[in-house]
């Protein structure tokens, strides 16, 4: 790949920024004339836990989507564990568009669970997994097979691995979803609305397998309505509105203590 | 007299023909197999990759896929074998000649029949493909694209083969038609079904007898096909996991003959 012959570590990120997983810069995207993201810049640390709250179109999950490059920011950086997303540094020192080939290599290291799974219907939950470590990684089948039941025995489908996802409940889907991304050993985690789709009665499930990847030290970003889960799970909070971050800081904070107008008239809608 | 002349049916002669037909006819019944297969086999392929052309972001090729349909789907058969055949020989741009593949002598006809039935077929199969890849969810595409996979490894490994289950039902239709157009072969001199039958007639004079036999034995092709491809569908739905409450191939054949319009014997 032409993106690892020379790092872009020399005109990117600092040596502070070791230990910052994601850092965006007035990250600026329009569909069709209509500014949905008015430049978001954001850092998140090592091991923490960033939950995206706002009302709906305010840009949270374009946000998320610009940050392993399903969008293309039409301004802006994206770096994720030092590493450009759907950019490059070019031999004259330039950043550059990314290739599409590229940008496949970069995204390998950012997980994403989707509001509706999108497992691969013609595949067991096995195969699902197994997907990403096979053909983006190139490992052996028997090394990637272990790997995958290994995963799904962590969110706990170790019984499910030869059932297609027809047969399984969406709060087990979702469950598929998260180990599908987990073998590829993310450094960085987005959630998009996990259990949005969810009957209530298997939401749980689903948020206890993000609180056990929390206190492992994953690196999540995770856009939710769950205000009680984001309570409890989240390092920091961040309020999205208009296409703008209006207010951050920690749960407490955020809920009991919103400063903004704007984080106030949503957590009065919701709470 | 007109009326006792036409009750005269040969029904010893019916029967023999039908239950132990001539080397000649079974030959022209393989060649209509073979020519069919091997057509619609490449139409297949040509047809992925104008298809894919067509939903290339590259504008020129979608401009050179677009075209090629337009062509191809726009000019009748008959015309585009001609040309091919006829055609192409007079003006010495390509003549085709008698070759031996594996032994066995493929005829100059043969050859320019399968290339054109696959050459028009594949316009056809572009649109059946484009509509087949088009009805893959995005979120698919997606999720592929989240693990790391290249846009043309997504084509590969998810979205081609998840297509595949909205491109069999007009696929079956479409091969089932052509099995039946492959009797115009006879215009450049093919020795399929339908000549082999012509040359019986004429020097038989058992007209009605020898079309009726020709008739079943498209009817049987056609009626294989249908087994064919139902088991071709239950086999892709069970590698999706889904599972017609017990259905069997039986069940399943019963109903499509008892909805005429999944047999194509009703146009749509």
């Amino acid at each position: 790949m032409i993106g690892d012959g020379a790092p872009p570590d020399s005109s990117g990120p600092s040596v502070d920024d070791a230990e910052l997983i994601l850092r965006t810069v007035d990250v600026r995207k329009s569909f069709g004339g209509q500014e949905v993201l008015k430049g978001v810049s954001l850092e998140v640390a090592r091991g923490e836990v960033v939950v995206l709250i706002g009302p709906s179109g305010s840009g949270k999950t374009t946000f998320l989507r610009c940050i392993n490059c399903f969008e293309r920011p039409d301004s802006g950086t994206v770096l994720v564990n030092g590493h450009y997303i759907g950019s490059k540094v070019n031999r004259q020192g330039r950043k550059v568009d990314a290739s599409t080939r590229e940008i496949a290599h970069q995204r390998a290291e950012i997980g994403f669970v989707f509001q509706h799974f999108n497992l691969f219907p013609n595949r067991t939950a096995l195969e699902n997994v197994m997907l990403g470590p096979v053909k983006a990684q190139g490992m052996g089948k028997e090394k990637a097979r272990s790997l995958a039941i290994e995963q799904l025995e962590k969110v706990g489908l170790g019984t499910k691995v030869d059932t297609y996802p027809a047969q399984l409940s969406g709060g087990q889907k979702q469950r598929v979803a998260i180990a599908r991304s987990l073998a590829m050993n993310p450094a960085l985690m987005l959630f998009d609305e996990p259990t949005s789709a969810l009957d209530p009665e298997v939401i749980g499930e689903v948020l206890t397998v993000i609180r056990d990847l929390a206190s492992e030290g994953m690196t999540m970003i995770i856009v939710s309505h769950e205000i009680g889960f984001a309570r409890e799970v989240a390092d920091r909070v961040v309020m999205f509105d208009d296409g703008q971050i209006v207010e951050a800081g920690t749960p407490r904070d955020v809920f009991d203590n919103p400063v903004q107008p704007r984080t106030k008239s949503f957590l009065s809608k919701v709470l | 007299m007109m009326l006792a002349s036409a009750l005269q049916f040969d029904s010893s002669f019916f029967w023999h023909e039908l239950l132990s037909p001539s080397g000649s006819f079974l030959g022209g019944l393989w060649r209509t197999v073979y020519i069919s297969v091997l057509a619609q086999f490449f139409a297949v392929i040509i047809g992925l990759g104008v298809a894919l052309a067509r939903r290339s972001s590259h504008r020129t090729l979608r401009g050179i896929g677009g075209f090629y349909v337009w062509v191809l789907r726009g000019t009748p058969l008959l015309v585009q074998l001609v040309i091919v055949y006829d055609g192409l020989a007079a003006t010495g741009i390509y003549t085709f000649r008698d070759v031996s593949v594996f032994g066995v002598l493929v005829l100059a006809s043969v050859q320019a029949a399968i290339v054109t039935l696959a050459l028009n077929e594949s316009a056809y199969m572009s649109e059946i493909i484009r509509a087949g890849l088009a009805a893959v969810d995005v979120g698919q595409h997606e999720a592929a694209l989240s693990v790391g996979l290249t846009p043309t490894q997504v084509m590969r490994y998810v979205v081609v083969p998840q297509a595949m289950r909205f491109v069999i039902p007009p696929l079956g239709n479409d091969f089932n038609a052509m099995m039946k157009n492959t009797s115009i072969l006879s215009v450049i001199g093919v020795p399929e079904m339908f000549l082999i039958t012509q040359e019986i007639s004429s020097s038989t004079f058992h007209t009605f007898e020898i079309f009726v036999v020709a008739a079943l034995y498209y009817l049987v092709l056609t009626t294989i096909w249908s087994i064919v491809q139902s088991w071709i569908e239950l086999k892709i739905d069970r590698s999706w996991g889904i599972t017609r409450s017990r259905q069997s191939l039986w069940a399943g054949l019963r109903a499509r003959i008892k909805n005429p319009r999944s047999l194509g014997l009703v146009r749509s």
